[in-house]
């Protein structure tokens, strides 16, 4: 087995109006040794000039792109500058720095290529109802298309490895990414794995999904996915370009 | 000629001149400008010979003419509503490409700036 994980870091903050937790985010991730950017999304309360006077390197869209785009972003960048590990690690204050260790474990005995930071795992947090009904639904459905085993497909705090990188840099779905792009990584055979981790209640703000989207959400989702297990995998454009 | 039949070809030539004018300004390109001039002649062929609708209608089979109208009419728009969303998503996504491509270049051109002001400064 070829030993990896030693390369580059990068943990990617993506920020939509986060003025207001993204001090507190800072502090946290201020025990992480390696590189933090920050991926404004077109905010309009200051949240770019505020990762900059933190510290943190940021790059900002010029207009809103929602979440999709903003995480492709942060992994368009880990590609183009040589980053072997990316971080996904949510603005508004609900991931901790201490539980980074725990998902990029996976990655580095090889054991997978995209590694997802669960809640419902035994000593995860708790969720609400309606967010655990849907999780459920897609559990069942990316059983179905895939085979595999998600119990926390909307957690939005991952690990992506280097083969996770080039294919998200290339391939990544617009809005409500996260459980579709489970579909495409097992699509190019990508490993994934889960690992429960903690997390906290949020800080402030509401999520992106109300109770009024969510039928949308996974009406959006579910189309999304049966759709995206249909395609072909067309070769990457580049290929490892870190060795 | 009797009253309907001219105020319906004064449609049809006012919709045809519409168009050509939007060519003629550069307002339409000419993937679309080709679609709608060869829609307005139709509509100006429509009026001009009623009997052209009906002998088509018939030979299919409807005996309402109109109705063959209103079938084409619906079916054409329907089209062009579908090649319009395609259009739209092609465009939205070279746009979504650009706001990316812009947003890193612009980090990689200010941290070449501060690392050249850092140069300066030594």
């Amino acid at each position: 087995m070829r030993f990896r994980g030693n390369g580059k870091v990068l943990v990617i903050v993506p920020a939509f109006n986060e003025a207001a937790n993204l001090r507190a985010v800072a502090e946290d991730l201020r025990c992480f040794t390696g590189d933090v950017l920050v991926v404004d999304d077109g905010s309009t309360d200051g949240t770019a000039a505020l990762a900059e006077k933190l510290g943190l390197m940021c790059v900002s869209h010029p207009f809103n792109l929602g979440i999709g785009g903003t995480i492709q972003t942060g992994l368009k960048y880990a590609f183009e500058n040589g980053y072997e590990l990316a971080i996904q690690f949510d603005g508004d204050g609900q991931h901790r720095a201490d539980q980074i260790d725990l998902i990029v474990g996976p990655y580095r005995n090889g054991a997978a290529d995209l590694v997802i930071g669960s809640r419902t795992l035994p000593g995860g947090y708790k969720m609400g109802r309606a967010r655990w009904l849907g999780s459920r639904f897609f559990f069942r459905l990316i059983k179905l298309l895939s085979g595999k085993a998600i119990y926390d497909p909307t957690s939005g705090f991952r690990c992506y490895g280097r083969k996770a990188i080039l294919l998200f840099s290339q391939y990544y779905p617009d809005d409500y990414p996260e459980v579709e792009c489970i579909i495409t990584a097992a699509r190019y055979g990508l490993t994934i794995l889960e690992i429960p981790v903690l997390m906290r209640p949020r800080l402030s703000g509401c999520s992106s999904i109300n109770r009024r989207k969510s039928a949308y959400y996974m009406l959006k989702v579910s189309l999304a996915l049966i759709v995206d297990s249909m395609r072909s995998t067309p070769a990457l454009e580049d290929a490892e370009p870190w060795i | 000629m009797d009253l309907t039949k001219v105020v319906s070809l004064s449609i049809s030539l006012t919709i045809f001149f519409f168009v050509v004018w939007l060519i003629k300004e550069r307002r339409l390109r000419e993937k679309y400008a080709l679609l709608w001039l060869f829609t307005s002649l139709f509509i100006i062929l429509l009026t001009i010979s009623r009997r052209v609708l009906e002998i088509t209608a018939l030979s299919v089979g409807i005996s309402y003419p109109p109705s063959l109208l209103f079938l084409i009419g619906v079916l054409f728009l329907l089209m062009v509503a579908i090649g319009q969303s395609v259009s739209l998503s092609r465009l939205s996504q070279s746009n979504h490409k650009l706001a990316q491509e812009v947003a890193l270049l612009r980090k990689t051109v200010t941290s070449n700036i501060n690392c050249k002001k850092q140069q300066d400064n030594c």
